[in-house]
């Protein structure tokens, strides 16, 4: 028995190792091949940009995606040379940056602002080379080699704001962010100025139950914030926080409440209950820095910030599928007036008293 | 017998390389061009070879503290957990504690091996007090570590504003070598003539891997000359036979598990206090501490032998990550493949069957092999 199994073990190796060798004969051909069209793509001067992904990776229904498909469309429109490099932890930022740099690439992003400390200490070891870096901001600080790209969350959020405001029949909403900082505040504060917004339209007061759920990454906790706020009568909750979000969008499944999604259209993950979402659209941003890359004008030293005006922020297509029609009329109006500075969304705490002040 | 040893290993590394050569054609890579870069990208310059090296300094010792363990009859699945206690607490101490450069990372390290030890000290505990399967507490003990970390990194006076990680650790807890020297003007003149040495230098190189050296010697040591060696060692072996003849099992439990703990503590201090300087808001865990029971494995539990190991693992996540932007590789793909090469490494004992196997068609003894 026990020499049956062995040499049926050794057959299998030996038809493995086979396949391996067979297989391994048939690929030179292929390197050959490969070697002779390399040089022709070589010499026509080509542009080529990389990113660095944090540990979500190429698919991770968010950000990293988003910009992944941006630099696919600047690919496909541009005719640049476009690459990633996922990180599997916080240690793979600095070697990442540098592989990509050896590999010759003309600009290299970082997607997220877990990578902005790599970015600055790559970009100051390494000034001939040009980086960008989205949602983080150096401020005055950006080196001359650096360009931050950031998007005005709260002016979307600020929208979604609204339409939660309008339609909410307990006159309660919620609100479950991230970690705390600069990036959920603009979501959070441009949301509550929304809400506020609406809420003086309709002559009513309007609950904003508010919770961060310190995580990026908790779906369980994010699921317990929501139902809570449900159970003390929202009935629309806006989330800004990650995968945190898909346990709100959970809990709103569960009891048949709304949800608000964001930075992408969250609508495919309950159809039913995602009323609209917080578009944040990483993909243009990269895009455009691309493109003026390639024109040879380098926005560097700076930090741009898209916005409506560059259709870099909305609300989700599908919003028609459960906003009714005059609402979605108001949301266009009041794009307008975001766009030509009528209304000023506040993004934090001070310029949210202050835009308190105005509304009154 | 020992260079029997070796030659099975190298042919299961062999093994290793052709089945993940499978892998990477059926996934629609070119196998040769694919392993070129990785060893281009692992030997290709001198810095890489750092970064090799920097990768694999947390594996050695996250390595020997599952080796270790297992000496004495232990899983230790909790390298991992260890791991963050570790390096949280060196964090903390890099952090909060103001002392001069070289006695500032020593206190640093001895605190995160402590705490360390400390913690896996409990898996060890309830193992020898109530007869707790070390499995499961380590595992559970991993989450704890994660959440406890998490939690600790959430103070507001330790947290930096706007980043979901802890505040740098000061530049006197920094064991790069020449850390400060590096970026100095003088420094940076040197450099510029010396390209090698700028290359070398230019990743976070640290003394992380020399303290790795020397403390696997120290564990050899202690496990072959050492009285508490031989009693851990002893336990290992059969526990019954240990206890007949007079050795204390239950304070040997916890003494291994405790020990275990110091060596991945050590491995994520090292981390903080050389690479990172910070300890994250972790989403989910690194895989320091399980990557470590890969090296064990590779390594057959043998201390010294989890710095090749290491290095090898350790390379081929280096030289891995490169096939990402150069061939279109997905993790996933490069992640199958390195699975399987250190699943046929981490197999000797089917490449030794195999040849007993040839051996004993030959008519000869079985034990000669052995």
């Amino acid at each position: 028995m026990k020499k049956k199994l062995l040499s049926l073990l050794l057959i299998t190796v030996l038809v493995f190792s086979l396949v391996g060798c067979g297989k391994k004969a048939e690929t030179p051909v292929d390197t050959t091949d490969e070697g002779t069209e390399a040089p022709e793509t070589e010499t026509a001067e080509e542009i080529k940009v990389a990113m660095v992904t944090d540990e979500g990776g190429v698919h991770d229904q968010s950000f990293n995606q988003s910009a992944w498909e941006g630099l696919q469309q600047a690919e496909k429109d541009l005719g640049v040379k476009v690459s990633y490099k996922e990180s599997q932890q916080d240690a793979d930022f600095a070697p990442n940056f540098e592989s990509l740099l050896d590999e010759g690439n003309d600009l290299i992003w970082g997607i997220g602002f877990k990578l902005s400390d790599a970015v600055m200490d790559a970009a100051t070891a390494n000034p001939e080379q040009l980086y960008a870096i989205v949602d983080s901001s150096y401020g005055d600080n950006t080196p001359e080699n650096v360009v931050g790209v950031m998007f005005k969350a709260e002016q979307p959020s600020f929208l979604v704001g609204y339409i939660a405001g309008k339609m909410t029949k307990t006159d309660t909403v919620g609100f479950v962010g991230g970690i705390a900082g600069d990036i959920i505040w603009g979501f959070d504060y441009g949301y509550q100025a929304g809400v506020q917004y609406a809420a003086k339209e309709l002559g009513k007061e309007i609950k904003v139950l508010n919770q961060y759920a310190e995580s990026f990454s908790d779906v369980a906790k994010g699921k317990a914030i929501a139902t809570q706020m449900y159970q003390q009568g929202a009935d629309i909750v806006f989330h800004a926080s990650g995968d945190v979000g898909n346990g709100v969008i959970e809990a709103a499944k569960e009891q048949d409440k709304w949800a608000i999604g964001v930075d992408r259209d969250q609508n495919d993950l309950a159809p039913d209950n995602v009323l609209t979402s917080a578009i944040k659209r990483v993909d243009l941003g990269v895009y455009y820095v691309t493109e003026e890359l390639k024109k040879g004008d380098f926005p560097g030293g700076k930090t741009i910030t898209y916005g409506l005006e560059d259709g870099a922020v909305d609300i989700a297509p599908t919003s028609n599928k459960h906003v009714p029609e005059e609402i979605l009329k108001s949301v266009e109006d009041l794009k307008e007036k975001i766009i030509n500075g009528e209304i000023k969304v506040p993004y934090n705490e001070e310029t949210y008293n202050e835009y308190l002040e105005t509304i009154k | 017998m020992k260079q029997n040893k070796f030659m099975i290993t190298l042919i299961s590394i062999m093994f290793g390389l052709i089945i993940g050569g499978v892998v990477l054609l059926i996934a629609g890579f070119n196998p040769i061009e694919a392993y070129g870069i990785m060893l281009k990208g692992v030997f290709g310059n001198p810095k890489y070879i750092s970064w090799t090296i920097i990768r694999s300094t947390p594996l050695i010792l996250t390595g020997m503290s599952v080796a270790f363990a297992f000496r004495t009859g232990l899983f230790n699945i909790g390298a991992e957990g260890q791991f963050i206690i570790g390096s949280l607490v060196a964090t903390l101490v890099g952090y909060f504690f103001k002392l001069p450069p070289v006695i500032h990372p020593i206190v640093a390290i001895l605190a995160g091996c402590l705490a360390a030890a400390l913690w896996a000290g409990i898996a060890g505990l309830l193992k020898s007090k109530f007869g707790i399967n070390e499995v499961i507490t380590t595992i559970m003990l991993n989450w704890t570590a994660l959440y406890f970390s998490n939690y600790v990194v959430f103070w507001d006076k330790f947290k930096r504003p706007n980043r979901d990680a802890s505040q740098k650790i000061l530049e006197s807890a920094s064991i790069n070598i020449l850390g400060k020297w590096k970026t100095s003007e003088a420094g940076k003149a040197f450099l510029k003539t010396n390209t090698f040495l700028k290359d070398l230098l230019n990743p976070p190189l640290n003394y992380g891997f020399i303290i790795a050296i020397l403390v696997a010697i120290l564990i050899l040591y202690i496990l072959k000359h050492t009285t508490l060696g031989y009693q851990l060692k002893a336990v290992g072996h059969n526990k019954y036979a240990a206890e007949y003849g007079g050795i204390n099992i239950k304070k040997n439990i916890i003494v291994s598990m405790m020990i275990a703990g110091a060596l991945s503590g050590l491995a994520g201090a090292t981390q903080v206090l050389g690479v990172s300087r910070e300890t994250a808001i972790l989403a989910a865990m690194e895989g320091y501490g399980f990557d470590g029971i890969a090296v064990s494995l590779i390594a057959g539990n043998n201390p010294i032998a989890c710095i090749p190991a290491a290095l090898l693992f350790g390379g081929l996540k280096y030289g891995g990550g490169k096939l990402q932007s150069t061939i279109g590789a997905p993790l996933e793909v490069i992640n199958i493949t390195i699975g399987v090469i250190v699943f046929f490494i981490a197999m000797p004992k089917l490449i030794k069957m195999m040849t007993s196997f040839k051996v004993r068609k030959r008519g000869e003894k079985v034990e000669s092999i052995k």
